[in-house]
């Protein structure tokens, strides 16, 4: 889960972390009384969760409340790469003298979090992993234990930081990491981190985002679902409320299956066949006919859906109860898309003959059934 | 011969109690393994499919001699199950659970490591030795005893591999699931290299998916090591868009890094046959 800049600079002020002066506003009025409060020039920084805002001009700077207010009102319900703005964070701006980067991520093949420290801030950290490599330091954090202090020194000190500086730094990163791993991120990372004129290191931007599997110890960062306003369809909410693994794609062919390898795959095989999937629905292992109708209900309530494809390799999911699931859809929907169906493994001769009987034919193997889907859909249109 | 389970593999259950607990322990009994205990907090003294329920693991070992453990306790105490079974050195340990937290992960690996234990998943349909030994949840109809050995990122994928195997005459030495979590306790490298010192296996099947290296690495790994046997491989995901995850908590591509095509044109270029279809894998390794 993505949180927002001024939610992580919240968090990490109560770590003890310096951040800048700032105040979150909703609308032009309460940034003119931000900036006013701060009573020195700011930026006003668009709050959303994608990447790359200040390119897609979503940081400006106001001189004066008066522009605060005007910036802001810009700002406030325009669209940041598809995402709109609702808030904004009026923040002192920075006398910044260098730009550094600051971040922390889990290094799956060393399977431990690695801390990355660059002289380069300000930039995409992965263009510099791949034009300049050595300027990127890194060093893992021990398993179950904390970033230390002197590796944090260290780093300071590669940096060309000494003395004062070079304990500040260092003290900046050992806090960041610490706040990172107590709320399970994935990712937590200050691009630029600021060296200010007078010498002290304040986070520009800070960005974090929470691994979803440790929310149920991250209650109240839960509370608000900000992540479903902004980067969820209104469908994928609703599949994720019930449970179901479902990506929103923009083609027109429906697809449902169970185990997310196997959807994956059966998306390629779609677009190898000129086809381009609407969806991924995944249902899991050990679906019932329930669980099964949900999923085909959210997949056919996209519009854009033209053929529904249904791709099933039994195993612990069981073929009759995959049946039940279509048939109860077509008796409370009625399944007016043209179907597809692949249905082979645990009882799938039983899935079958439920299929048989309601007169649904059904496919054994993946490319029939793939290549069944597309030609349906071009027949259509 | 085969790798980690066999049929002197003797396992507990722990959550043996819970529903998923409860029926693949049927299963795997029904399967021949030795399934010799099971564990579940203060129900110690129950009997779950005629097999004694411990509990702690500590005295369902002192009790049964069991070797290695399978592991269905839900995500909030899947770290300190799987801490309590490496403390006991069982191995291997097959965590089954979706949804670990990663860093209680990073610790249940780092701890592993330490007592020299192996850890299959977590988010696993886990490991079975066709005829010997199934410590999964996978459906055992599609595998078949043999000479291919079958690592794979996806459950279902796993069996719909494996079944077009059977079906084309190719048996298997010992086919697991990593895991399809972003950090799991054996990588592509760890099982080539298992594989490799396995006398029944012949041929070895990989199945990659989007996200992260792993694949990357098996394909250097096999470049450097001069590898003795024919490898095929299918990578799921080609169609995926970045930055969004495709079910399995490690299949995303981020930034720039963990696309498909990194993943097969680094396959291709060691020297693996890589399959556009799940179902071309066999006819990949048939050819030889």
């Amino acid at each position: 889960m993505k949180i927002f800049e001024f939610e992580a600079k919240q968090i990490a002020s109560h770590y003890s972390l310096p951040v800048p002066t700032g105040y979150v506003a909703s609308s032009p009025r309460e940034a003119r009384e931000a900036a006013q409060k701060i009573a020195s020039p700011v930026v006003v920084k668009a709050q959303v969760l994608v990447a790359g805002r200040g390119k897609a001009g979503g940081i400006r700077t106001a001189g004066t409340p008066d522009d605060a207010e005007k910036v802001a009102s810009a700002l406030l319900g325009s669209k940041i790469k598809g995402e709109t703005v609702t808030r904004v964070l009026v923040e002192e701006r920075l006398d910044i003298a260098r730009e550094l980067y600051v971040g922390l991520v889990v290094d799956r093949a060393a399977r431990c979090y690695t801390v990355l420290a660059s002289e380069v801030g300000g930039v995409d950290i992965e263009e510099t992993a791949q034009q300049a490599p050595e300027k990127i330091i890194k060093r893992p954090v021990q398993p179950g234990g904390a970033f230390e202090g002197f590796q944090a020194r260290e780093l300071a000190q590669i940096l060309g930081y000494k003395g004062t500086q070079l304990v500040e730094l260092g003290s900046f990163i050992m806090k960041l990491c610490s706040v990172a791993i107590a709320y399970d991120s994935e990712l937590a990372e200050s691009n630029p981190l600021a060296e200010t004129r007078k010498g002290g290191f304040v986070p520009a931007d800070l960005r974090m985002i929470v691994d979803d599997n440790s929310l149920f110890r991250h209650k109240p960062l839960v509370q608000e679902t900000r992540e479903v306003v902004h980067e969820l369809t209104p469908l994928e909410v609703k599949a994720r409320e019930k449970g179901l693994a479902y990506v929103e794609l923009d083609g027109d062919i429906g697809i449902v299956g169970n185990g997310a390898g196997l959807v994956m795959a059966t998306l390629d095989m779609i677009h190898d066949y000129g086809g381009r999937p609407a969806n991924f629905c995944d249902v899991g292992g050990g679906a019932t006919a329930e669980r099964i109708a949900a999923a085909l209900e959210i997949v056919l309530a996209n519009p854009k859906v033209k053929v529904l494809f249904l791709n099933i390799m039994g195993g612990i999911t069981r073929c009759d109860e995959v049946a039940r699931g279509l048939l109860e859809v077509r008796e409370r929907l009625g399944l007016k898309k043209p179907t597809v169906i692949r249905l082979v493994g645990t009882n799938e001769e039983e899935g079958r003959r439920i299929l048989q009987d309601a007169g649904i034919p059904s496919l054994e193997t993946m490319e029939d059934a793939a290549s069944r889907a597309v030609a349906t859909v071009k027949g259509e249109s | 011969m085969a790798i980690l389970v066999s049929s002197n593999t003797k396992a507990i259950v722990q959550g043996i109690t819970g529903s998923q607990g409860v029926f693949h322990t049927k299963l795997m009994l029904e399967y021949g393994t030795k399934i010799v205990g099971g564990t579940s907090p203060g129900k110690g003294g129950a009997q779950v499919e005629g097999v004694p329920v411990f509990d702690t693991v500590g005295e369902a070992v002192s009790r049964t001699g069991a070797n290695s453990s399978i592991i269905f306790v839900p995500a909030p105490f899947a770290r300190d199950a799987a801490l309590e079974a490496i403390s006991y050195g069982l191995s291997p340990v097959v965590l089954i659970t979706e949804g670990i937290p990663v860093r209680d992960s990073i610790e249940i690996m780092a701890s592993a490591k330490t007592r020299g234990c192996v850890i299959v998943g977590p988010n696993t349909p886990g490991i079975i030795t066709p005829s010997e030994c199934k410590l999964g949840i996978m459906p055992s109809h599609v595998f078949k005893k043999g000479e291919v050995g079958l690592a794979s990122r996806s459950g279902t994928l796993t069996y719909e591999i494996a079944s077009s195997l059977t079906r084309a005459g190719l048996g298997q030495s010992t086919c697991l699931g990593l895991g399809g979590d972003p950090i799991t306790g054996l990588s592509f490298v760890d099982i080539l290299e298992m594989f490799r010192n396995d006398a029944q296996t012949k041929s070895v099947a990989l199945v990659g998916e989007i996200g992260g290296n792993a694949e990357e690495l098996a394909a250097q790994y096999l470049r450097e090591s001069n590898y003795p046997k024919p490898v095929a491989a299918y990578v799921a995901g080609r169609a995926a868009p970045p930055g969004k995850r495709m079910g399995h908590a490690g299949a995303i591509i981020m930034g720039r890094s963990g696309t498909a095509e990194s993943k097969i044109g680094a396959l291709e270029g060691a020297g693996v046959k890589v399959a556009l279809k799940p179902g071309e894998v066999a006819k990949l390794l048939a050819k030889k």
